[in-house]
């Protein structure tokens, strides 16, 4: 399995390539440049800028550039924070994002999981129903809808939790119990179906027939079973997760790497655009292959060997 | 939740806020509009950099806290009488952060800095006005030709190109703001790193963490330490308006800087005069391309600037956080002709009155219902720009206009006004550096083609501004720039709709917060109270 890993590995570099460079080319196409703000700039203000930045090479030349930068893990400077190099901002904000997105995703995992199987179990019953209703509204209310009320009621009105920043505990409770709810849903949804084919299956009525408790049962033979399309959609459901929610960081102003997705592009932050795409498509890649892995390990009938 | 408990809920949370921060020596939590994009005197631009740098930094001279110029590190300044060569006289208990004194010489290396093309400043066409800066920035000229120099440690002498009669405003931009030289030449790029920071303004720099937080403590060595009462400040990065609000109404930020214009109606509603809305130094507008048929017949301009019903706009678009305008410059500016000052002819007339006559105008032109002008509005994305487009479409809808739109993002927008100028009418707006109705009427100019979205080009209004450069007496100066800018109303190239207003959430607590014309609240005037 290690030779797969590395082989799957090895073969994302020219994925990794072939993206980085539609990237670069992409960004190029879309009209203005990183100095075309509302302040309009005198041309030889805006002429001495683009020499700073080598914007006034041609394009395969710029091209290069950053490609042999980058292979020698420079990233380059962002054209809009000019304090910063790009791995200096991704470097702070990554870890958060990280630590935001984990957070979640474990909650997820664990609520999601435990109420899909106890849903699953009581079919048909008013916890199957409760389950299945507040899974459709978590999926239903967008959390940019959800994540304002939790602060406005938990620490505007209430006053228990902080509404802004990040780092204590009590920070981190309202954006990550904000960012996983759709997750929790989604996670609920998809083990509760896949636990109801479970549990109709030969080899839990077998183990039924044998006698076998039936938290034994769940646990041991039903869960791994079910947990198969869980941990399919959260591969990539991980790696958005884990590269920044944009939303829940700009509203409880979390200082992630969320923002710089959206705010980079509109910037024209040539270069911070470049390292938020490669670090997506590094977790991407990262993650698909963990799946994958985790799918062997469930499933006896997987072999990548 | 009832109003009364959620009010009671809020005073409790800035009380709670207040007694902390008097615990901790005063800390001011300032919301601020977003992260600054350099901390770098000479590379930056925004709002954001300059109310961090206005309390790190003392230029020679300063705002207070109600945008009165007044001195700062130059006590008193003199000019020859061609109005060409100003002298000031720096004041000799000013200091660094690390004890050196801040002398002439200090401005000289600043100056030159900020010109030379490879320190790649954004904004050094502000101090163009000084001789040889233009040149110099463009490459054309060594730094050193610049005409700054030090008499002695405590007397700079600068020479302009011309009478400048608004450069001591010029001076209370970012960019006049000095750098400490040794730190510059021994760091580089990173002397704006706290560990290398040296300022001479009322704070120092005590960290920068990007998208978080950028603390400023107090600069014992600054010359007024001892009127300084806030001892330490954190600036807090907003991206999303409506954050900083749920924030200060959970006690944890002492002030906003911009507050969504949906919220604004609430936020008065629940927390009245915590919520300051002020005149402030712009101007939000339409370019019309004045070079493009049938927008070159000043009949068909004027109709349609006639027929957009501003106080609609400004109350029902903006919510009340604009100012309907009538003219190009916006109300309140120094150096002008104040109640005097120009604005359209018909602005008195009622709405009904106004429309029969853009009719009549129209008609005259050639155009109407029944042969409709086609015009497609570009503006960059923003809800709020959206919904003011749609609004003058429909109230153009009465001439006979039919409207498309472009929207573009900033970006691509305004690089289509720069380069292309493909538009029939594009929205802009426009905040004035410094409080002189030269920032605003500079625009039109024939020989501004990059801030000139009209595509305006009348010598005589050009003839006008140039005559006003030459003009010491500033209510002469005063008068030329009146009768441009009534020229330029009366041809309408570019249709000013509202003057922009500065919202603010501030908390009881913080004493000191004037509102201001340009929006200035520098930190080292402010106070926290029990």
């Amino acid at each position: 399995m290690l030779a797969y890993a590395i082989r799957r590995l090895l073969g994302a570099i020219p994925l990794l390539f072939f993206i980085i460079t539609a990237a670069f080319f992409m960004m190029r196409v879309a009209p203005g440049g990183p100095f075309d703000q509302e302040r309009t700039l005198e041309p030889s203000v805006m002429a001495n800028l683009n020499a700073t930045f080598g914007l006034d090479l041609p394009l395969w030349q710029q091209y290069a550039r950053y490609l042999g930068n980058l292979l020698q893990g420079d990233m380059g400077p962002s054209f809009v924070y000019r304090d910063f190099d790009v791995q200096e901002i991704l470097g702070a904000g990554l870890p958060v994002s990280i630590q935001l997105g984990g957070m979640a995703l474990l909650l997820a995992l664990l609520i999601g999981a435990t109420l899909g199987s106890i849903a699953a179990l009581r079919q048909n019953s008013w916890v199957d129903y409760a389950v299945i209703a507040t899974a459709t509204f978590g999926i239903t209310i967008p959390n940019f809808v959800v994540a304002p009320v939790l602060s406005l009621i938990f620490a505007v009105w209430l006053g228990w939790l902080p509404a802004i920043g990040w780092g204590s505990w009590q920070q981190m409770v309202l954006p990550v119990i904000a960012l996983a709810l759709p997750q929790v849903a989604v996670v609920a949804r998809l083990i509760r179906g896949a636990m109801i084919e479970a549990l109709r299956s030969d080899h839990v009525r077998t183990a039924r027939a044998y006698g076998l408790p039936t938290r034994m049962i769940v646990i041991k033979h039903a869960l791994r079973a079910a947990s198969l399309p869980a941990v399919s959609y959260m591969g990539p459901a991980a790696a958005a997760l884990l590269t920044g929610s944009i939303v829940i960081e700009q509203i409880f102003g979390i200082p992630g790497i969320g923002r710089y997705f959206v705010q980079g592009a509109l910037n024209r932050d040539y270069t911070l655009v470049m390292g938020t795409v490669i670090i997506v498509a590094v977790f991407v890649v990262i993650f698909n292959l963990i799946v994958d892995l985790l799918y062997a390990l469930l499933d006896p009938r997987v072999r990548y060997d | 939740m009832p109003r009364s408990i959620l009010r009671t809920a809020a005073l409790t949370s800035v009380l709670a806020l207040t007694v902390g921060a008097a615990a901790s020596a005063q800390t001011y939590f300032r919301g601020s509009d977003g992260d600054p994009e350099t901390l770098d005197q000479h590379k930056t631009s925004t709002v954001v950099e300059a109310n961090l740098l206005r309390d790190m930094f003392e230029g020679l001279v300063i705002y207070d806290s109600e945008a009165n110029v007044i001195p700062g590190v130059a006590t008193e300044w003199a000019t020859s009488d061609d109005g060409t060569v100003w002298t000031f006289t720096l004041r000799e208990e000013a200091r660094w952060s690390n004890g050196d004194p801040v002398v002439a010489g200090d401005f000289v290396y600043s100056l030159q800095r900020i010109m030379d093309p490879a320190t790649g400043a954004k904004y050094a066409n502000i101090l163009y006005p000084i001789q040889n800066a233009a040149a110099i920035n463009s490459g054309e000229m060594e730094k050193e030709e610049l005409g700054v120099r030090a008499i002695d440690d405590q007397t700079l002498e600068i020479t302009l190109e011309g009478p400048t009669p608004f450069f001591l405003e010029l001076l209370t931009h970012q960019t006049g703001l000095p750098v400490h030289p040794a730190s510059v030449e021994e760091h580089g790029n990173d002397f704006v790193l706290p560990e290398n920071h040296v300022s001479n303004g009322a704070y120092t720099l005590e960290s920068f963490t990007l998208n978080d937080r950028i603390v400023l403590t107090k600069n014992e060595e600054f010359h007024a330490a001892d009127s300084v009462e806030i001892e330490r400040v954190e600036f807090l990065p907003f991206e999303d308006r409506a954050t900083c609000v749920r924030g200060w109404e959970a006690g944890e930020v002492h002030s906003c800087s911009d507050l969504p214009a949906e919220d604004i109606p609430r936020l008065e509603a629940e927390y009245g005069d915590a919520v300051r809305i002020a005149p402030y130094l712009g101007v939000y507008y339409y370019g019309i391309n004045s070079a493009r048929e049938p927008f070159d017949d000043p009949r068909i301009r004027q109709a349609l600037s006639m027929v957009i019903d501003r106080d609609f706009l400004a109350e029902e678009i903006f919510s009340g956080t604009m100012v309907p305008a009538y003219s190009w410059v916006p109300p309140g500016i120094g150096n002008y002709l104040g109640d005097d000052a120009p604005s359209y002819e018909w602005s008195d007339m009622s709405m009904l009155d106004r429309e029969d006559a853009a009719i009549a105008l129209m008609e005259e032109a050639g155009y109407g219902p029944d042969n409709p002008i086609e015009i497609e509005i570009s503006y960059n994305t923003s809800e709020n720009h959206r919904n003011a487009a749609t609004a003058i479409a429909d109230m153009w809808s009465i001439l006979g206009v039919e409207t498309t739109y472009n929207v573009r993002d900033a970006s691509a927008h305004y690089a289509m006004l720069r380069d292309e100028k493909v538009h029939d009418v594009a929205r802009a707006g426009w905040i004035g550096d410094y409080s002189d109705p030269q920032n605003f009427l500079f625009l039109n100019r024939a020989d501004n083609p990059g801030f000139n979205y009209g595509n305006y080009d009348n010598p005589e209004y050009d003839g006008l501004l140039d005559q006003a450069g030459e003009t010491t007496d500033l209510q002469e100066r005063a008068q030329i720039l009146g009768q441009a800018e009534e020229i330029f109303l009366a041809d309408n190239p570019q249709i000013p709709l509202l003057y922009y207003s500065s919202r603010s959430l501030v908390s009881d607590a913080l004493v000191g917060w004037e509102d201001n014309i340009q929006n200035v609240h520098p930190t080292r005037f402010m106070s926290i109270s029990e």
